[in-house]
């Protein structure tokens, strides 16, 4: 035995050690990050030390107190014992998903609500919050950027939808067997791996005026360019045509493993029934696809509606404000350089999560149907 | 065992130790700021010699990214905040400033003169009669253009004097008949828009009417707006078509490429250019033209500033770098490396730039100095505003809806 495992063996030894090694990065916190942050590291680190060393003692405790029948705490403990062997598998899965609640409430379910009390706020983020009750809201009804925004996201979700047919096009194509099919297959993949940004960047170079590869095309068959990221018409459909291209890679992925699973059987039967071309498609193939559908459906609506990075990198709303949708309006109105709106900003988002809220219900409503019928 | 503990124990009293007689060597004084990286490198200068100068001081300097800055700020102040901090003069520090954030420095200018020294930029330092930070250095705007644009379509340069408005707008037909933008910008971000705005508002209706404009007393659909935008409706034909899709960068490219002529901007483009290949050959600077007879010249000169967070924990030090970086050394140094003006009027600029010369001596000799529309108006007007300016380029006839959303957004912020 080393030295060192001769220590760790020993309780003494291991908080001894423990502790130690919390000073260590605190004081390594302290150095780089500043004393702030040593401060965290320091209180996370005790309580995590504490909660782990504690919850040993205190399990071997109970194990030793259970095998003493004379000891004072005898009935108590085993009470315990009891309960935990008669519930055990009840309590099990809710210990286990304790930790995974814990950060859904901290960082989804709480600010949620907070979201909401503050969207009656009117507050800039600095000084003294003034309650002002529905009057974000109010002020929403007449404000003509929100009107923009509203109809921009529609158009995203309704166009959004596009990737449907295209990627289930796509993956029929892919869907065959011949040399080097591996590799079609990633290259028409390929757009989801990259970046958004990098997507969005790609897209304002191909529709950049003066060297654009679209605008030149543009130019050169009516010999005059359309700058389409400045123009206030066509700029929410160049932007959509640019998320498009990746969530079309996605759509098709999820529809090659969808094929993968159509039961040849039944094609051969409809093969010799006569079923041929639309016919197969419509009757045959695509009820089989109905759960790929679905997922499909899920990841286009929800990506159309939290549609930012592209239109931030694009256009960042412009011009003048026409590209926005409400995510990017909400985090202009509370974040950005010139929002200092939270409550303002807090009311968007509470709009937009309504609006999400009715899709997102309906598709846990439609799984729940799903799984209780079966 | 025993071993092991004593040596425990001797290793954390040994980190204990180090640890104190550091902080005891030196007081430290943190300095959050946004820099990019030349004037990063004239920062750490400046620093370097106000340590050596107080051995006892140990400037602890955190860059941040220019535009990460700008909201990162919000949460430093009221969570970890520095000693001292970059931020922009004018109505931009206003939030900070009624939230309780910025501390009073009044005491600062008084015990060193700055009322006399940095005169120029005390207006805009100046919040509830008292002074909130201190500037370190400004900028010039105007007309930068390419003397081979004006050449190729056969325009006469401008005189040392500038051209008058008139005439302006006449070599703009002329540059659009050879093909050329007369005037180019790239709106993408906004703000340059908000440049040709801040000219021609203060050529036509002066300084003072300006500034009530941004402060929020004169409403957007009075009779005088629309003589700003009067004029706007002249220059609008000949501005770049394609300006709101592309950047500010892009735009000085074609500046130097010669498919523009005249560019509105700040002095900071001049790097752009010359790193595009202009030479002071080839490229001049002109003080914006005069709309209005008669009315007295003011010029926008965006100022830069130092301020002292309430929370700050070495406020003694803090007021001390304060009064470094006000000192006309200290000015001339920073401003010579970066290629800025210094705000102390004691300060020297170097020879050799006609362009700090230029701005040095327009700016000295202007009736009043506005800090750009973005800085002079609070943020949802200056967005808004900007917002306005790009569709005005873009749909001229839109007109008569902007100037009513403007105004509704007016009636909304200044409550």
């Amino acid at each position: 035995m080393t030295s060192m495992s001769r220590v760790l063996n020993k309780p003494v030894g291991r908080a001894l050690f423990s502790l130690l090694s919390i000073g260590l990065l605190v004081w390594i916190a302290h150095w780089f990050l500043g004393p702030a942050v040593a401060r965290s590291v320091a209180i996370g680190g005790v309580s995590g030390a504490i909660l782990v060393y504690g919850s040993s003692v205190l399990s071997a405790a109970l194990r030793r107190i259970g095998n003493q029948p004379g000891h004072a705490l005898y009935p108590a403990v085993s009470a315990i014992n009891r309960y935990w062997k008669a519930n055990q598998r009840r309590l099990a899965p809710w210990l286990f998903l304790a930790p995974g609640c814990l950060m859904f409430a901290v960082y989804v379910i709480i600010p949620i609500f907070q979201s909401i009390w503050i969207s009656f706020y009117d507050w800039d983020g600095l000084g003294e919050a003034q309650w002002i009750g529905t009057a974000n809201y109010a002020e929403m009804a007449s404000d003509p950027n929100m009107v923009t925004s509203f109809r921009n996201n529609i158009l995203w979700l309704v166009l959004y939808m596009l990737a449907l047919p295209a990627g289930l096009l796509i993956a029929i194509f892919l869907n065959q067997t011949i040399r080097g099919i591996r590799l079609y297959k990633s290259l028409f993949f390929f757009p989801f791996v990259i970046s958004q940004v990098v997507v969005g960047l790609i897209f304002s170079w191909f529709y950049a005026p003066g060297f654009g590869l679209l605008y030149k095309v543009i130019e050169g068959i009516t010999g005059q360019g359309i700058a389409i990221l400045a123009d206030p018409d066509l700029v929410t459909y160049g932007i959509i045509a640019a998320g498009l291209w990746p969530q079309i890679a996605y759509v098709m992925i999820l529809y090659l493993t969808g094929l993968n699973n159509v039961a040849p059987d039944q094609v051969e039967a409809a093969r010799l029934d006569g079923a041929k071309g639309w016919r197969m498609l419509w009757y045959v193939i695509l009820p089989q696809l109905r759960p790929a559908t679905f997922i499909a459906v899920v990841v286009t609506v929800i990506g159309a509606l939290r549609s930012f990075d592209l239109v931030s990198i694009m256009t960042s709303g412009g011009p003048f404000g026409s590209s926005r949708v409400l995510s990017y309006y909400m985090y202009e109105q509370a974040l950005s350089e010139y929002g200092y709106r939270m409550g303002y900003g807090a009311a968007i988002a509470v709009v937009l999560f309504a609006i999400m809220m009715v899709f997102i219900s309906g598709f846990i409503w439609k799984m729940w149907r799903d799984e209780t019928e079966r | 065992m025993v071993h092991s503990k004593t040596g425990a124990l001797a290793v954390v009293a040994a980190l204990l130790i180090s640890t104190s007689a550091m902080a005891q060597d030196q007081r430290v004084l943190k300095y959050n700021a946004d820099y990019d990286p030349i004037p990063l490198a004239a920062m750490e200068a400046l620093i370097a010699d106000f340590e050596a100068a107080n051995p006892d001081i140990d400037v602890q300097l955190n860059n941040f990214d220019h535009e990460g800055y700008k909201t990162a700020i919000r949460n430093f102040l009221s969570a970890d905040s520095p000693d001292l901090a970059n931020w922009y003069a004018g109505n931009r520090m206003a939030p900070f400033v009624k939230a309780g954030q910025f501390m009073d420095v009044s005491d600062v200018w008084e015990a060193n003169g700055l009322s006399d020294s940095l005169a120029s930029a005390k207006a805009s330092m100046t919040i509830d009669g008292k002074q909130w930070g201190v500037p370190y250095t400004y900028y010039q705007w105007g007309i930068y253009y390419n003397r081979d644009a004006y050449k190729a379509a056969g325009v006469e340069l401008p005189g040392p004097e500038g051209v008058n408005w008139d005439q302006f707008i006449q070599n703009c037909e002329k540059f659009k008949a050879a093909g050329i933008d007369c005037l180019t910008t790239g709106s993408k971000a906004l703000w340059p828009v908000a440049g040709i705005f801040d000219y021609l508002s203060l050529r036509t209706n002066g300084y003072e009417w300006h500034m009530d404009l941004t402060a929020g007393k004169v409403e957007w659909t009075d009779p005088k707006v629309r003589d700003v935008f009067t004029q706007f409706a002249r220059l609008q034909p000949y501005v770049t078509a394609n300006h709101a899709a592309i950047d500010w960068q892009d735009a000085a490219a074609l500046m130097v490429q010669g498919k523009a002529a005249n560019y509105v901007m700040g002095n900071f483009a001049v790097g752009v250019f010359r790193e595009g290949g202009m030479t002071n050959d080839t490229l001049g600077f002109m003080v914006f033209p005069e709309i209005t007879p008669g009315i007295p010249r003011a010029e926008d000169a965006p100022t830069d500033t130092i301020h002292i967070p309430t929370g700050a924990q070495n406020v003694e030090d803090a007021k001390k770098f304060l009064a470094f970086v006000a000192s006309p050394e200290a000015q001339t140094k920073w401003n010579a490396a970066v290629g800025q003006l210094p705000t102390n009027k004691n300060s020297t600029v170097p020879q050799d730039d006609p362009f700090l010369v230029a701005g040095f001596e327009m700016l000295s000799t202007a009736h009043a100095l506005a800090q750009f529309f973005d800085r002079d108006a609070p943020a949802e007007m200056a967005k808004a505003g900007m917002e306005g300016f790009q569709q005005f380029l873009v749909q001229p006839d839109q007109l008569d809806n902007i100037l009513a959303r403007l105004e509704q957004v007016r009636q909304q912020v200044y409550k």
